[in-house]
């Protein structure tokens, strides 16, 4: 061995770092910072270090910030069900044989590439309460009486948001559980037919038990990203009608974005990102188990 | 000759399958039915599902009266120069993290990995103010960086997974033949794993495009904006020009399309790799 191949590997690992130091680790550390100031660009006679009184503000008086959690809460829960259902049924029916399997396997996961902001205007569009094309089809199938302003009232607007994110988000599911099946020995499924065993059986027996840790992970990982999610909400309602779509990255967007108010969005953003990390602590113990 | 109908592969197989394929494509192709309609149908009374008579005029009016070549100029020039620096630097760490082993390895690749998961959200604010300080804003460099910071993780996520994919023997036998470890990376390794590395250049260009939230934090006017804001932008405040905002969603679609599907088996690959084994 040369004496300076011992260097290489780091040598190569250089560029990333250096890049990923600037635009990442230095941003976090300057967002702690931030979080630990009255900051309102707006305001800058009253700029000037405050200690923890944002997170105490926070987590004592803001109201909207409890909503705002438990309304993410909710948003999870609704999205990542519905995602992981169809995934799991798409993905069994793409493991069977048919004709055209191939073709039918890589356009379902079109809604995956789809631009966000296409995505969400699209939705706005299929969904208005006098053009809507969803409107259209519900009222011809009986199913409503008269066109309904979905992402206008407050009971719908939030549920209409989600169609929308699980239309987006299957795809990853249907990709990773569907890899998944595939890595499953066919000799399992024909000593099970064998048995006399039957679909539901083998479904529950060989490919439940196989694809468990592909779907724990993929799980995890998309509801880390939902939970911090911003993009659809803010195109199709902005957060409204009223407070109904507010979720709390919305918050953190809002405080950011329209109120400029640097240093309460990053202490919004530090408690975020200090609850998120507990999942990612999870999804790290997950694979590290899975690994051995 | 006469098939048997099998009624129950039809009700457990084909009905749901076709469900679902509606449920994914149904926004596609309502996006490019409507963008061929004229204004007059796209508002009428009663919905036509097929335009009455279809028409290009949306499309030749979006080049003509909007600034929407300036939107996809500057959509380009911003998702091929974050490929560039993303791949660049993420091939040399892929290729550091899947051959040799040296001391912090996992605590390096944990870093970097675990950076794929912070939300974009949590960066806006601090680099809103670092690219003020930088008289940064309203720049491409701003937001090729910006969009660096997701496709620099991702990238490192699905390039040591191929790399990993391919038996290190082939290394071994390039060094007897003399070969310096730099050029076993450029002449040996990116050879054979081109359908991965074109699939990450792919889904980078993907995320690029699509960004929606950085674009609208660190940009304010038609210098440097990209197409989602473009498409954000004919959603005005009273009402929507949904003829310009459809043809609008095709042409930006069309090209992510086309690349998604060419590389769509080596994507699958990459992703599931990455995630899962590593």
């Amino acid at each position: 061995m040369i004496k300076n191949t011992n260097r290489y590997p780091y040598l190569l690992l250089l560029p990333i770092f250096l890049i990923l130091g600037s635009i990442v680790f230095y941003p976090i550390g300057y967002a702690i910072y931030l979080s630990l100031n009255n900051y309102v660009l707006t305001r800058p006679l009253e700029i000037g270090f405050s200690g923890l009184s944002n997170y105490i503000k926070i987590l004592t008086k803001d109201a909207l910030f409890l909503r705002s959690l438990l309304r993410t809460g909710k948003w999870v829960f609704w999205t990542i069900s519905l995602e992981l259902l169809l995934g799991l049924i798409a993905a069994w029916l793409l493991n069977r044989e048919f004709r055209g399997r191939n073709i039918v396997r890589s356009v379902i996961l079109l809604p995956w590439v789809f631009p966000s902001v296409l995505t969400g205007l699209v939705w706005v569009w299929m969904l208005d309460d006098s053009h809507g094309v969803m409107n259209d089809i519900l009222f011809k199938l009986h199913l409503i009486d008269n066109f309904i302003p979905w992402l206008s009232q407050s009971g719908t607007a939030l549920y209409s948001v989600i169609i929308a994110q699980v239309w987006h988000g299957t795809p990853f599911f249907i990709i990773m559980i569907l890899a998944a099946m595939q890595s499953i020995p066919v000799e399992l499924y024909e000593a099970a037919k064998i048995d006399g065993a039957n679909r539901w059986q083998e479904f529950w027996h060989i490919t439940w038990p196989a694809i468990l840790p592909t779907t724990l992970i993929v799980t995890l990982l998309r509801t880390i990203w939902t939970a911090s999610y911003v993009e659809h909400i803010q195109i199709m309602t902005g957060g409204g009608p009223g407070e109904s779509t507010l979720t709390l990255p919305l918050y953190i967007f809002r405080k950011a974005y329209s109120y400029l108010d640097f240093g309460y969005g990053a202490s919004l953003s530090m408690i975020l990102i200090i609850m998120l990390s507990g999942l990612v602590w999870v999804y790290l113990r997950l694979i590290k188990g899975y690994k051995q | 000759m006469k098939k048997k109908i099998d009624f129950s592969r039809i009700m457990t197989l084909y009905l749901p399958l076709f469900l679902l394929l509606l449920f994914a494509l149904f926004p596609y192709i309502w996006t490019i039915l409507s963008s061929i309609k004229p204004e007059s149908e796209l508002f009428a009374r009663q919905i036509h599902y097929l335009p009455q008579s279809p028409t290009f005029q949306n499309y030749i009016s979006l080049f003509k009266f909007t600034n929407f070549s300036k939107y996809l100029a500057n959509s380009i020039v911003v998702a091929l120069s974050t490929v560039l620096v993303a791949i660049t630097v993420s091939t040399l760490a892929a290729y550091s993290f899947a051959r040799f082993s040296f001391p912090m390895k996992n605590i390096l690749l944990l870093i970097v990995l675990v950076t794929t998961m912070f939300p974009k959200i949590l960066l806006i604010i601090p680099l809103f103010k670092i690219f003020a300080y930088l008289k940064m804003m309203n720049t491409y460099t701003a937001l090729i960086l910006a969009h660096s910071t997701f496709a620099i993780p991702f990238s490192v996520w699905m390039l040591t997974g191929y790399l990993e994919m391919i038996p290190k023997q082939l290394d071994e036998a390039a060094w007897i033949d003399g070969c310096t470890k730099t050029q076993v990376l450029f002449k040996i390794i990116l050879p054979i794993m081109a359908p991965g590395l074109a699939a990450t250049i792919v889904y980078i260009f993907i995320q690029s495009w699509n960004d929606y939230l950085y674009a609208v934090m660190f940009t304010s006017d038609i210098t440097v904006r990209t197409l989602p804001i473009g498409l954000k932008m004919f959603m005005g405040k009273f009402e929507i020009n949904y003829g310009w905002l459809t043809a609008g969603g095709v042409i930006t679609s069309l090209p992510i399309v086309l690349f998604f599907f060419l590389v769509q088996k080596h994507l699958v690959k990459g992703l599931t790799a990455g995630s899962v084994k590593q």
